[in-house]
């Protein structure tokens, strides 16, 4: 190892290691040299990730859990605080953009068998962010205390009341109290602002560190530390810094064009990323026509009401997310990458893609008996993918894949 | 490959825009209404005229403070300071000072009492109801003798609210068309316009422009930042612009040695 140069960071790095960790991490990770367009979301995530942690420190300074002073704290940060609206739109617009950014993250994983091994753990770890980030977005829903945020709570806190013999006290013990409430306001706050960050901080850096042991996947789904030169430096990599560190920065730059478009310009986003009925302070006495969890929770709420009988719907929304975590051992199939695998594979993730955007597409929506019947077989072809998974990736006709990435 | 990515893109974008505009399918309205018009303050400012004198008897907008909606209508001196006395005299009716909020003159109580309902604050009016909706609303009352204050609305059916601008307006009567017959053999009608059977001190085009006026202050007064937020987001996605093509260039010139 050559010596640093700086003898500053040299009288550090003999108290604390930084050098080692920069080189093992950035410097000198061997990185595939073949990372596509799919590949920037997840540095996007750690980018959305600091943004919701930066905007939600400020907009903590001035917003008042408290039954009584919710909905006007948050007019009050986005009126008299100075550049409140933008701090309140980051966090809005973060909050989707947090879940656009996950997903496109998840399918790269589905294209190319991220999931597959020696990586099942980093997916695992994955969909533990995943959940934490739908619990942690379902939290803050509440705290602008307006008439989604109350009744959307309601409806999803009384989903435990379908759990059989123990139901009602563990809607009581959710909520703390027999109805959302101020009891409920605060302790959605505490986890929100201090139980749920810290969870998704530890888990994503775990992630990266599961990522970082067994390599980045690529494209090809080529392993690329079968071949190494005489340094035993993978043939097919470059190292992560310089190279993906700028590549990662053009990403960001877009993305934040995109995002700065929404946050500036259509915050609501034609009232997909903030619903117009969260402008009425919460009523308990005026319960809504029409309620929608917000556009990254509605494929999960359709398939809960596709199931006609309460605890079997979520028995189905739970197992929707649950059946992620075995991804891993359902794929039998011998390439990782949809580039060398069949005809076959590619027909379901096709039908897996239209069913769940289908699914989010009518979890929007009021249902109606042609709808419920289109959520029924959008929750059948959500199921099947992953259930018949075994089966087609076994029969699906794989081509040979190269030994070394080809482009 | 390329093809199946490219399925799953035009998929994914088709999905989205079919659910955009299953979102916009609106509802027809009698009244086009003209585009609200943020930076037209001298429509801004009659619609804050016509707030304070007809509506923030029972409706607050306790959101805003005085000082705020002054600032945002153009209501200021030449170095831009808020133009105390000019709003105190023309705007302000309940002995407030200018920094207060907006609040009515009526308490929740004997809104409760004199009309039953919990009358709502109307600081975010304009997010809750679009624009339109609003517009056509405020020129959709008609005579009503079923109801307690001899009125009822083409928009909102059976509203708790009186019309506060009869004097304006006049008195109009709705033109329908019978849509169906109920089982009863009972007509269902629809109102499809209106027809003025005694005028008003405003001509109905005076008195479109008024309400337009009001809606236009109603949409300011949702989001009194918006300008000047879309002023500095030009500014900032100008910067992120230049950063994003700098940044390109360094990466080109990064991975120009990185064989493909």
């Amino acid at each position: 190892m050559s010596k640093p140069q700086n003898k500053f960071i040299e009288w550090i790095d003999t108290r604390l290691p930084i050098i080692e960790p920069f080189r093992k991490h950035m410097s000198e990770y061997p990185a595939p040299k073949n990372f596509n367009f799919w590949y920037y979301f997840g540095s996007l995530a750690l980018l959305v990730l600091v943004i919701q942690i930066i905007s939600g420190i400020w907009l903590a300074m001035n917003y008042v859990p408290t039954e009584a002073a919710a909905f006007a704290s948050v007019e009050y940060i986005m009126r008299d605080v100075p550049f409140g609206d933008l701090l309140r739109y980051m966090h809005t617009t973060g909050a989707s953009a947090f879940f656009v950014v996950v997903y496109l993250h998840m399918m790269r994983g589905l294209l190319y068998g991220s999931y597959q091994k020696p990586r099942e753990l980093v997916w695992i770890l994955g969909v533990a962010i995943f959940l934490c980030l739908m619990i942690e977005a379902f939290f803050g829903y509440l705290l602008p205390w307006g008439q989604m945020s109350f009744w959307g709570a309601q409806v999803i806190t009384s989903l435990f009341g379908a759990v059989p013999s123990y139901g009602e006290e563990l809607m009581l013990f959710v909520r703390g109290d027999y109805n959302i409430s101020g009891a409920t306001l605060n302790r959605f706050y505490a986890l929100h602002v201090v139980a749920l960050p810290l969870v998704i901080i530890a888990l994503v850096f775990i992630h990266i560190v599961a990522l970082h042991e067994v390599g980045s996947n690529n494209p090809d789904g080529i392993e690329i530390k079968k071949h190494k030169d005489e340094k035993g430096v993978p043939l097919d990599s470059i190292p992560f810094h310089p190279y993906y560190t700028v590549k990662d920065l053009v990403g960001v730059g877009v993305f934040l064009i995109a995002f700065c478009a929404v946050m500036f310009f259509m915050p609501e986003m034609g009232g997909y990323f903030i619903e117009y009925p969260n402008y009425q302070p919460a009523d308990q006495l005026a319960t809504p026509e029409h309620i929608a969890p917000v556009w990254y929770m509605t494929p999960f709420y359709s398939i809960l009401r596709a199931i006609p009988h309460k605890l079997s719907g979520v028995i189905a929304m739970g197992g929707s997310l649950a059946i992620l975590f075995v991804l891993p051992w359902l794929d039998r199939s011998k390439v990782k990458s949809i580039r060398y695998r069949g005809n076959l594979y590619k027909v379901c993730l096709a039908a897996f893609v239209v069913s769940f955007i289908g699914l989010g597409y009518l979890g929007g929506l009021d249902p109606t008996p042609i709808r419920t019947l289109f959520a029924r077989i959008f929750t059948f072809g959500y199921f099947a993918f992953f259930l018949l998974m075994p089966v087609y990736t076994t029969l699906d006709k794989t081509k040979t894949v190269p030994l070394r990435i080809t482009k | 490959m390329k093809g199946i990515k490219k399925l799953c893109l035009v998929t994914l974008l088709l999905a989205f825009t079919s659910s955009v505009f299953a979102a916009a399918a609106k509802v027809d309205f009698i009244y086009d209404m003209p585009k609200v018009d943020l930076r037209d303050q001298a429509s801004l400012q009659r619609g804050a005229k016509y707030f304070m004198n007809y509506c923030s008897g029972c409706h607050g907008m306790q959101y805003m403070r005085y000082s705020q909606m002054a600032e945002g209508i153009g209501m200021t001196d030449a170095d831009g300071q808020v133009a105390e006395a000019i709003v105190l005299a023309n705007l302000v009716f309940s002995g407030e000072r200018v920094g207060d909020q907006i609040k009515a003159a009526m308490t929740k109580e004997q809104g409760k009492q004199y009309f039953g309902i919990n009358i709502p604050d109307l600081t975010l009016g304009a997010k809750v109801r679009k624009p339109e909706w609003i517009y056509n609303y405020l020129l959709g009352f008609y005579p009503d003798d079923t109801r307690q204050w001899g009125t009822n609305n083409a928009v909102f059916h059976d509203v708790a609210m009186p019309n506060v601008f009869s004097d304006l307006q006049g008195l109009q009567v709705p033109v329908t068309r019978i849509l169906y017959y109920d089982d009863d053999n009972r007509p269902v009608e629809e109102i499809i316009g209106f027809e003025l059977v005694r005028e008003g001190t405003h001509t109905p085009e005076e008195f479109q422009q008024a309400m337009y006026d009001l809606v236009n202050f109603m949409s300011f007064a949702s989001d009194p930042k918006k300008l000047k937020r879309q002023r500095i987001g030009v500014i900032v996605i100008l910067f992120l612009i230049v950063f994003t093509m700098l940044a390109y260039l360094l990466k080109r010139e990064y991975w120009k040695n990185i064989k493909k």
